[in-house]
């Protein structure tokens, strides 16, 4: 215990007392943050997993992610209590008259499941992304590579960057003036993809311009030296290189379009539609119709209709279902992305 | 053995011009002799000693800032012409500019002056970079291979010209890489990245790269500045056995490097050419006293 013996010995002055407690402010800031995002993910885990596991083969509630919604209905018959759904309690009826005017409590949406939400959301999610990767990638590549850098180019860039900063309702308003009116399209996927791909635009052209400069100066030289215009040169020498990179970034847009319920609730969303998408007359009504969505029904569930312990499993298993879809789309990306670097590294 | 379409005698002058540096480098002969006469390029190759290039009165800008002044200079044909001079003199500027690869960066501008290649001046309108960049090619300070094959390095430039005939391009790649002194180093792995070979061979790949397109004019800009002096005296004598088929624009830091492999030499100090002689003037007997200083080392 002679510390103060030797001439390293700490000495407890200001500094020292910062640098503690700023450690300290870091840690705890990201501890709080880690806190709070699994308080939402396990909430919606352990509430949602009751809805979508069962505890006897084959341990999924293959109903709920199969069926269309129904309402649900409660009632006592013969001194056993029921919950049916909708197709049930009709079938029900027919096979014990007596139970025609039984008392029920009926809850909307509570039965059957979340297909159709899960097939809006799908296609809203492939089909937005195709349009904004398509025109984003067009335009990072101008941008970048053709436009010469000047005053005109600078203020396209803040333009981009503002748009980022647009609230999401803007958008659905944006969407539900320009597509669904002024264009005629009405309420549907066409203007849904339109509208979350103008919301993800920005992201997907900040990326795609940040891994397009990322590739080095020499590929570019090396081509052009060789004779190669610029097009041949950034097809097969830029591109490739930058393409993990851009899809990096499609990931967080893929995130951002499956979660917004604002530019959709205009523009794409039905509150509940009995057609699936592909029970169409005709090929180009696909593009025509309206669906439903994986958070509009949440919203719906969660705030249009009356609250009870029924329609809360409906809630977070929804939730839940929702995390795991945007879990796989991204999944798929990474994985996608994790072949094109193998491929393509230098 | 290589073989080229526009293969030419070397002559005696340019010979005796490096008579002194080949002395210095034994055992380097410039490959000259039974080189079979393929089919004529579109234009015939001239005699050894003719001017290719033609640089008159040339004023570049870097958007305010002038890079290089009044520049006069004709590069022979087949000899291997060397730019030095401390950094920031313009000699990478004027390599750049004879294949317009200075296009490429915003706000510059040849503002006075012409550069003719073939008596055609090269920053004229009517001029298709694509087809000067396939005429001049060029290997660059950090060796850029594509991150691709071997084999895909060395076809880029064809496939782009459309060349698919697999056998064709099988005996280009062959060629481009003996004619790169590299053949016997990865003729076992053509399908292995470029970027897994050294520095040294990675520069040789560029240069097989450049020899694959059948160029008349070759630029180097500083090609050993990053290599160890064994791959560095490998490059040298490549440039040694190139210069009987390709002119060579050479730019360097290293003036021992433009003393062993260059025919002619040109001194530039702040944008300006000082003096511009055959290589053995510049280094044993300069006009000038700018000149004398650099080379012997007193400043730069």
């Amino acid at each position: 215990m002679n510390t103060a013996a030797h001439v390293f010995r700490p000495r407890l002055n200001a500094a020292r007392r910062a640098e503690g407690l700023v450690f300290w402010l870091f840690r705890g800031a990201t501890y709080l943050i880690l806190a709070c995002g699994a308080a939402v993910f396990l909430n919606i885990v352990f509430k949602g997993a009751g809805t979508v596991f069962k505890t006897e083969a084959p341990f999924v509630n293959v109903a709920f992610l199969t069926e269309a919604p129904e309402s649900l209905y409660i009632f006592e018959f013969e001194g056993k209590k029921y919950e049916l759904g909708d197709t049930a309690f009709r079938a029900f009826k027919e096979a014990n008259p007596a139970a025609a005017n039984v008392k029920t409590e009926s809850y909307v949406y509570s039965a059957g499941g979340i297909w159709p939400c899960i097939v809006g959301t799908v296609l809203l999610v492939v089909g937005s992304m195709t349009i904004a990767l398509f025109l984003g990638v067009c335009a990072a590549v101008y941008l970048t590579e053709y436009a010469r850098d000047g005053a005109f180019i600078r203020f396209v860039r803040l333009a981009i960057l503002n748009l980022a900063g647009v609230p999401s309702i803007v958008f659905g308003l944006f969407g539900f003036g320009m597509f669904v009116i002024f264009f005629g399209w009405n309420v549907s996927l066409l203007a849904g993809w339109f509208t979350l791909a103008f919301m993800v635009l920005p992201v997907v052209i900040t990326a795609s311009e940040e891994s397009l400069k990322s590739v080095p100066k020499g590929f570019r030289e090396g081509s052009l030296a060789l004779g190669a215009t610029k097009w041949q040169t950034i097809r097969s020498n830029v591109l490739p290189y930058a393409l993990p990179g851009i899809l990096t970034s499609s990931i967080l847009g893929i995130a951002r379009v499956a979660g917004e319920t604002a530019p959709i609730m205009f523009t794409a969303a039905y509150v509940v539609r009995d057609k699936l998408p592909w029970d169409v007359d005709k090929a180009s009504d696909f593009f025509f119709q309206g669906v439903m969505a994986l958070p509009y029904h949440i919203y719906v569930v969660s705030s249009k209709i009356p609250q009870n312990e029924y329609t809360e499993r409906v809630q977070y298993g929804t939730a839940f279902v929702f995390l795991g879809i945007v879990a796989l789309i991204a999944a798929a990306s990474i994985l996608l992305r994790t072949r094109l670097r193998n491929r393509y590294k230098w | 053995m290589v073989t080229t379409s526009s293969a030419v005698m070397e002559s005696p002058a340019s010979a005796s011009a490096s008579g002194k540096i080949q002395a210095a480098l034994p055992g380097r002969s410039p490959r000259t002799a039974g080189l079979p006469a393929g089919s004529a390029p579109a234009t015939a190759a001239a005699p050894a000693g003719a001017t290719l290039i033609d640089i008159r009165n040339l004023d570049f800008y870097y958007g305010a800032s002038q890079a290089l002044k009044d520049i006069s200079l004709e590069i022979e044909d087949h000899k291997v012409t060397a730019f030095i001079g401390p950094s920031g003199c313009g000699k990478s500027t004027l390599l750049r500019c004879l294949n317009r690869m200075n296009d490429l960066i915003d706000d510059t501008r040849v503002a006075r002056g012409t550069i003719k290649i073939h008596g055609v001046d090269i920053y004229q309108p009517d001029v298709d970079v694509i087809e000067l960049r396939k005429r001049v090619g060029m290997v660059f300070q950090k060796s850029n291979p594509f991150p691709k094959s071997i084999y895909e390095n060395i076809t880029y430039g064809l496939r782009l010209q459309g060349v698919k005939d697999k056998s064709r391009l099988d005996a280009i790649v062959e060629k481009a890489l003996r004619g790169a002194a590299l053949w016997d180093e990865v003729k076992d792995r053509l399908d292995a990245s470029g970027l897994g070979l050294s520095g040294g061979q990675q520069q040789r790949l560029c240069i097989a790269r450049a020899i694959a397109v059948e160029p008349e004019v070759i630029l180097m800009d500083e090609p050993c500045s990053a290599l160890d002096p064994v791959a560095t005296a490998k490059i040298e004598e490549l440039i040694q056995e190139l210069r009987a088929r390709y002119t060579i624009v050479i730019v360097t830091h290293n003036m021992q490097q433009a003393a062993r492999c260059s025919d002619r030499t040109a001194f530039f100090y702040l944008g300006k050419l000082i003096e511009y002689a055959d290589t053995r003037e510049i280094f044993t007997n300069p006009a000038n006293s700018q000149t004398e200083a650099y080379v012997s080392g007193r400043f730069g």
